[in-house]
């Protein structure tokens, strides 16, 4: 019985969606106020009964209904709690629930946090999202329902949470990612809202912005979530494989990237706005294109999800209808969009449209990485693989061209730099790079290696032009703390955000360079060194959790003679499905992680393993951390806060013509 | 005309569209049917546990042809299922090592346990490119006269085993009898 209220909830929430994707467009095209304040309550409503049948099939997971199909094949009795609980997004049915429960969340913080905005605005807004919500809730309730029952004779137990999957990050990465993936929904819903309106100026730039910037954080968050998952989990000690499903993300958050540049330069200076329309739509289509591929079995991946062409047909029926209608509406809006100024051949305009050039071509080159054997075999009907060397070759080489612009762009001004300005300003930096480039990395090695020094002359490049541009800013002020505190919010989220990249560019680029690992066979007590650690193998011996057995070695870890203390790989066994699973050991650190992954038991207590020294690699993670928090920072300036009306590019530009000659730019994006 | 450029996002989403749809009709996992119920191609090559290998040293029972390499991450994935197999005896494994090095792949089996009757060392991929082999992992089944019978490309785990694999092999025993 309880899970039809579940079932009986979704459809009500159905309904309200159909009502909200409806009435409130009609009632902003007819300006028919009743209609369109239905946005909000109506919102609010399908976030309600999306929560209740969420929260009842959490409830058939956690008192073990295995008469519920899902949670027959996606959990089991012995299951831990908070499994049992997240078991609901282990598979297509549940995680797609979750996927529309977040869309919820997003419209009701819309209809929460839109005050300031006009009501036919928020109307179309939330229309827009309504009508995307009815997609959502039609294609679970067609095909893919998950409180589908097992009759007449539902099983004893499930068969289990694939092993895999029992893990801290399986807690956390879906939830985040999803939440910053349907957050990209907000910001096309923003765009349609604006095409339909044809107001096509600033305001919705400023009203999407933080929304923007709020998602793209999440995201940005979740993949990386993802990619240390895939790091100490997978066993694999790889943060990134290029996998068919892992692309889509990157997609969604390259091109968000560069949504959040585009937005700004609209924003403050109403130029390109038709692009940053497009890019907004591009984004989210980025994000619907990823569930194509995952829940259709189009591409095979670890990620895929049980396929099933039907579903793919759907979700392919859902994806042409938002956004084919939304691109033919961009066409016939888009011509009325003027840029209201023009801009220099050096200014910070063409900075942030070299970023946008950039980020948008490596999007499209992973995202024709990832679907070219499809569409080889779809014209030839040959098969083909594209593996990790085509992107790799193609995404350095534009992600150093990206940071050379990164160094600059902040450093330039709206309308027009004079090229010897940035000289001035760029020459030592650029000279000081070059020197820690070099000069560092052959202090740390003692060699020479190219990739290194490439490294970490990009890394101190951003550093310091970040660095002067922050002196340059308080230099004219009486203390450095009140320059400091002179500065917007969103100008340290941009700043903390572009420190973000060069700590993610040494994560990567030393890491990719300087692991070591080894592979050997230990008896108990024996050492294997490798580089200045040594790790004795101390023996092993048989240990049991929840639901699973394992043989747990134990390791003493040291640095030229020096205890780092002990290490502890598992090898587990789990009951409910009698399959293997290994855990490495990590032993994290600032500047390196060692790792022992362990693998067979051979005679007289000898094991096969594997040791592993990965520099700098959490730097990676880090990096993203410092991205997210600048992307938050810049989404909470207090200038989106404001009540009253602000002031719009035009303005801004008449401030400008006061004191054209100061040495700041207007404002920071 | 001016105008019509803006037409351009539509037009190749339109395109793009109608290969996705093509897409997910393509059947991405079973071979180009010439060479099913064709004997295995010659071979002489090594082992990578280094003695010399061919036709003759396979098992003259129904056994599955299992291409991997250390570099292949799907193939972790497979991995626990092969072991099973052999562990259980229900089928015996042949592997063939797909283009990778020598060192690597003996690491690989010793790091995470040898499934495999042995494995076929295939150094340049010539062996696979005879097999018609597009990427590790992929996974044939062969009957006791070496002539292929079924194949897998991706991941083989427990449900692809028991939905795929074994209706295949009983359907080969329901015919040899």
């Amino acid at each position: 019985m309880i899970p039809e209220l579940g079932q009986f909830s979704l459809i009500l929430a159905f309904c309200l969606s159909i009502l909200l994707g409806t009435l409130p467009i009609i009632g902003a095209a007819r300006s028919n106020m009743v209609w369109m304040n239905l946005a909000r309550p109506l919102a609010t409503g399908i976030f309600v009964f999306l929560g209740i049948s969420i929260g009842i099939l959490a409830y058939t997971f956690v008192t073990d209904d295995f008469s519920v199909q899902i949670v027959a094949a996606q959990s089991n009795s012995l299951l831990p709690m908070h499994y049992k609980l997240t078991a609901l997004w282990g598979g297509h049915e549940g995680s797609f629930l979750l996927w529309t429960f977040m869309l919820s969340g997003w419209m009701l913080a819309v209809s929460v946090f839109s005050k300031t905005m006009p009501i036919e605005f928020v109307a179309r807004v939330l229309g827009v999202l309504g009508l995307l919500c009815v997609s959502y809730i039609l294609f679970m309730l067609a095909t893919s329902n998950p409180f589908m029952r097992i009759v007449p004779l539902p099983p004893g137990d499930g068969s289990d949470l694939n092993t895999a999957l029992q893990d801290f990050g399986f807690i956390v990465h879906p939830p985040t990612l999803y939440m910053g993936y349907v957050g990209f929904s907000v910001v096309f819903a923003f765009a349609i809202a604006a095409l339909l309106s044809g107001r096509l100026d600033a305001a919705w730039a400023r009203w999407s912005r933080p929304w923007a910037n709020i998602s793209w954080a999440i995201l940005t968050i979740g993949i990386a979530l993802g990619s240390w998952w895939a790091y100490y989990e997978l066993g694999w000690g790889g943060w990134w494989a290029w996998d068919p499903v892992e692309n889509p993300p990157l997609i969604t958050w390259l091109l968000g990237t560069a949504l959040i540049h585009s937005l700004a330069v609209t924003e403050k200076r109403g130029v390109f706005k038709s692009w940053t329309v497009l890019l907004a739509i591009l984004a989210f289509s980025g994000s619907l294109l990823g569930t194509f591929i995952t829940r259709s079995g189009l591409l095979t991946s670890v990620h895929a999800f049980a396929s099933d062409p039907t579903r793919g047909v759907f979700i392919l029926a859902i994806l042409v209808i938002a956004v084919g209608g939304a691109l033919l509406l961009y066409a016939i809006r888009a011509p009325q969009m003027k840029s209201e100024f023009g801009f220099g051949l050096v200014s910070r305009e063409i900075f942030l449209l070299a970023n946008n050039v950039l980020l948008v071509v490596s999007a499209a080159s992973i995202f024709l990485g990832t679907m070219f054997p499809m569409i080889y075999q779809a014209l030839t009907d040959d098969l083909i693989s594209i593996g990790p060397p085509y992107f790799n070759a193609i995404f350095g080489p534009l992600m150093i061209l990206l940071i050379l612009v990164l160094g600059v762009g902040p450093m330039s001004r709206w309308k027009r730099t004079s090229t010897s300005y940035l000289v001035q300003q760029l020459a030592k930096v650029a000279a000081a790079s070059i020197a820690i480039g070099v000069v560092l990395p052959l202090l740390v090695l003692f060699e020479i290696s190219f990739a290194a020094i490439i490294c970490v002359v990009l890394a101190s490049w951003i550093v310091l032009s970040m660095a002067k541009d922050l002196r340059n800013k308080i230099a004219n002020k009486e203390t450095v703390s009140k320059g400091l505190r002179t500065l917007s919010l969103s100008y340290y989220g941009m700043q903390i955000a572009h420190i973000g990249v060069a700590v993610m560019l040494i994560g990567v680029g030393l890491t990719s360079y300087f692991s070591t690992e080894r592979s050997v066979l230990l008896a108990p007590g024996a050492t294997v060194t490798l580089g200045s650690y040594a790790f004795r193998f101390d023996g092993s011996e048989a240990t049991q959790g929840p639901n699973y057995i394992a043989d747990q070695a134990t390791f003493s870890v040291s640095k030229d003679g020096n205890s780092l203390g002990e290490l502890y790989p598992e090898r587990r066994i789990y009951l409910a499905t009698g399959t293997p699973s290994t855990e490495m050991a990590i032993d994290a650190g600032f500047l390196r992680d060692l790792f022992i992954t362990l693998g067979e038991e051979k005679e007289d207590g000898a094991w096969t393993m594997t040791v592993y020294v990965k520099p700098f690699v959490r730097w990676i993670w880090l990096g993203a951390i410092f991205m997210a928090i600048g992307g938050t920072l810049a989404a909470t300036d207090k200038r989106y806060r404001r009540l009253r009306q602000r002031k719009s590019a035009r303005d801004i530009t008449a401030k400008e013509k006061i004191e054209p000659d100061s040495l700041q730019p207007a404002a920071s994006p | 005309m001016d105008k019509l450029k803006y037409f351009v996002p539509s037009f190749v989403f339109i395109a793009l569209a109608i290969l996705l749809w093509r897409g997910l009709y393509l059947d991405t996992r079973t071979l180009p049917s010439m060479l099913i119920d064709k004997p295995l191609p010659t071979f002489t090559l090594a082992k990578v546990e280094g003695e010399p290998v061919s036709n003759s040293d396979l098992p003259d029972e129904i056994f599955l042809l299992n291409v991997w390499g250390s570099y292949c991450l799907p193939c972790l994935i497979e991995h626990p299922t092969f072991m099973r197999l052999s562990e259980e005896g229900e089928i015996p494994v042949v592997g063939i090592n797909y283009k990778d090095q020598n060192e690597l792949a003996k690491d690989w089996l010793d790091t995470n346990g040898n499934p495999f009757s042995f494995s076929i060392e295939d150094l340049d991929g010539r062996f696979g490119i005879d097999l018609g082999v597009y990427g590790a992992p992929e996974t044939y089944l062969v009957d006791a006269e070496g002539v292929i019978r079924y194949r897998h490309v991706s991941v083989l785990d427990e449900t692809v085993w028991n939905q795929e694999f074994l209706p295949a092999i009983a359907e080969l025993e329901a015919r040899s009898n």
